[in-house]
């Protein structure tokens, strides 16, 4: 910085500010015809970087030079003179504060990287997204229609099976133990329980005596309904046990069996969003259940474990 | 004999130049040949012994792997209404078809149980240290990405067996901790098993999961040529030592750990 400077021509220091200008510059053009909000945008991006590349060129103008101490560096050509150096005495001898601190070679190597990794994340982020989000949007079923009520008599299981999506086919048949509870305050009642079993998902099974010649089909979610008399309910993977309100009795599992909410709609029972339980204490229509959002199984929602999921996944 | 090959030289050599010559054409032009020679020659240890080819076992069963379930694409339909019956006609119908799906089928468990074996014996013998501990990590990685294909792989025949041993599988992973739900809904692509399980468990089966297995292999394969192959634990040339061959033992304890006359002869 001492008496180099007066030698050779003056090089304004390599600055990444142009390109910031240039982008502002494209946005306010762009923003011409797209919209002027990208405009503005780009007007704001085109001053901020264009005060600071105006500062940068002029700073060396608006005041002297500090008094820098010479940078002090490993030197590059006086070490003992390798044999192999004797070739370059052609060359064009560099002192090393000639060399500059952040040279061309860098600035291209990083540049390429940087403008690679953009590019690679461009490609990327859209596509993974494609991978995972379908599996957490639109996951809200239509409210599946169980048909006349007439065909739940007070008191009794029924065991209602139906075609989630019936595009898809038997795939996504689901089954819901439904019990009309009667009226309470002469509004209807009635306990809902989805068989999967809140331990590891596998199908839990009424235990009793299923009346399987009084099967009926109705709707067109190809729903059929099947009465029993049930004792509790048992699950054949791992051997969990649940009474009739769904309350775990015996077993691995870790809350109540899960419930849907329903509506009656024209003298029709529809089944409506599933929830979790964690208990449910009395019974049939005057039953307080504790209620959650739908959790996996296994998943705990009351309690100290509950605390290990803290995050409800959507859909 | 000697007489009639020294008579035939001149011919013989001739005959050597013309099956050599597409050989030096590739190798002038690729270094492919001597590359082959420097991963084939390489030098072993002296009392390398059978457990030292289980790696080479796995390999070749996931080879079988590969070349079995590319075959079986063939004809599998990953959808829910044709999957199982695809798998019936694999079976029953189409000709040998009952020789590579057993193929695949039981070879998975041999390339599980190999993989196993040959980690136990890397485990025994103490190859996992230094240097190669970067190789016993990429092992470990190679024996997760086995076992997620043995996962995937199950749920395809999609029978009952299938279905409901992989609804409990997913629900394992569902209970994880934290992102545990998350993982469990990806993986079934959505709400509940369905055919977007099928046809994600069938991408990551042969897809996703071959690819990065086959990269993993390259990386495990090229650090055992770089490192070279470990002497076992009785050996006179111990690992990464220089120790004299076989010297009569004046430690009373060295005996216990590293028999020198069983060492010696095994060595000679």
């Amino acid at each position: 910085m001492s008496s180099h400077d007066t030698e050779k021509p003056h090089l304004p220091p390599p600055s990444l500010w142009p390109i910031g200008f240039a982008i502002g510059i494209a946005c306010i053009l762009a923003g011409l015809v797209v919209s002027w909000i990208v405009a503005a945008v780009g007007a704001v991006i085109a001053f901020v970087f264009g005060f600071l590349w105006i500062r940068d060129i002029t700073a060396g103008v608006r005041q002297p030079a500090a008094d820098v101490d010479p940078e002090v560096r490993r030197p590059l050509r006086d070490t003992g003179a390798p044999p192999a150096a004797q070739g370059e005495a052609a060359m064009p001898v560099m002192s090393d504060a000639e060399i500059e601190a952040y040279p061309r070679s860098t600035f291209l190597s990083l540049a390429t990287l940087g403008l690679g990794g953009v590019i690679g994340g461009i490609i990327t982020v859209p596509v993974l997204g494609f991978a995972v989000l379908p599996s957490f949007t639109n996951q809200r079923k239509p409210n599946v229609d169980l048909g006349p009520l007439e065909n739940f008599p007070e008191g009794q299981f029924i065991i209602a099976t139906y075609l989630e999506d019936p595009k898809v086919g038997e795939v996504s048949r689901r089954t819901m133990f439904v019990r009309n509870n009667g009226l309470l305050e002469d509004k209807p009642s009635f306990t809902m329980l989805f068989s999967r079993c809140v331990h590891l998902g596998c199908p839990v099974q009424p235990n009793g005596i299923i009346d399987s010649e009084k099967m009926k089909r109705v709707g067109e979610h190809n729903v059929e309904l099947t009465p029993v008399l049930v004792s509790n309910f048992g699950c054949p993977c791992h051997g969990g046990q649940y009474n009739t309100e769904g309350n775990r009795t015996a077993g691995p599992p870790v809350r109540a069996l899960d419930r849907a909410e329903f509506s009656v709609r024209d003298g029709n029972l529809y089944l409506g969003e599933f929830y979790s339980v964690g208990k449910v204490e009395g019974a049939g229509a005057r039953a307080r259940i504790q209620k959650y959002g739908h959790a996996v199984p296994g998943v705990h929602v009351d309690g100290i474990e509950a605390w290990l999921y803290p995050i409800e996944v959507p859909g | 004999m000697a007489t009639t090959a020294r008579k035939k030289s001149a011919r013989r050599r001739q005959l050597e130049a013309v099956a050599l010559y597409p050989l030096d054409w590739l190798e002038e032009r690729s270094g492919l040949v001597g590359g082959i020679k420097y991963f084939l020659f390489r030098k072993v240890p002296r009392d390398t012994g059978w457990f030292h080819t289980l790696g080479s076992a796995t390999l070749t069963a996931f080879l079988v792997q590969a070349i079995t379930g590319v075959i079986l694409a063939f004809y599998y339909k990953p959808d829910p209404d044709s999957a199982y019956e695809s798998i019936q006609a694999i079976t029953n119908d189409l000709t040998l078809g009952w020789l590579v799906r057993g193929m695949h089928r039981w070879g998975a468990s041999v390339f599980i149980i190999l993989m196993f074996l040959h980690m136990a014996r890397v485990f025994l013998f103490g190859a996992y240290k230094y240097p190669r501990e970067l190789n016993w990590i990429i092992g470990v990685l190679l024996l997760a990405l086995g076992m997620a294909e043995g996962f995937t792989g199950y749920l395809l025949p999609w029978d009952q067996t299938a279905y409901w041993a992989t609804v409990v599988g997913i629900n394992i992973n569902g209970t994880a901790p934290f992102l545990g739900p998350f993982i469990a809904q990806f993986l079934q692509g959505g709400t509940a098993i369905g055919q977007n399980t099928l046809s994600t468990f069938y991408s990551l089966h042969m897809l996703a999961l071959p690819g990065a297995i086959m990269g993993l292999i390259g990386l495990h394969l090229y650090l055992v040529i770089r490192l070279g192959v470990t002497s076992p634990p009785w050996s006179p040339e111990a690992a990464g030592r220089d120790r004299p061959p076989a010297q009569p033992s004046t430690n009373g304890r060295e005996g216990l750990i590293r028999p020198g006359s069983r060492g010696g002869a095994n060595g000679s």
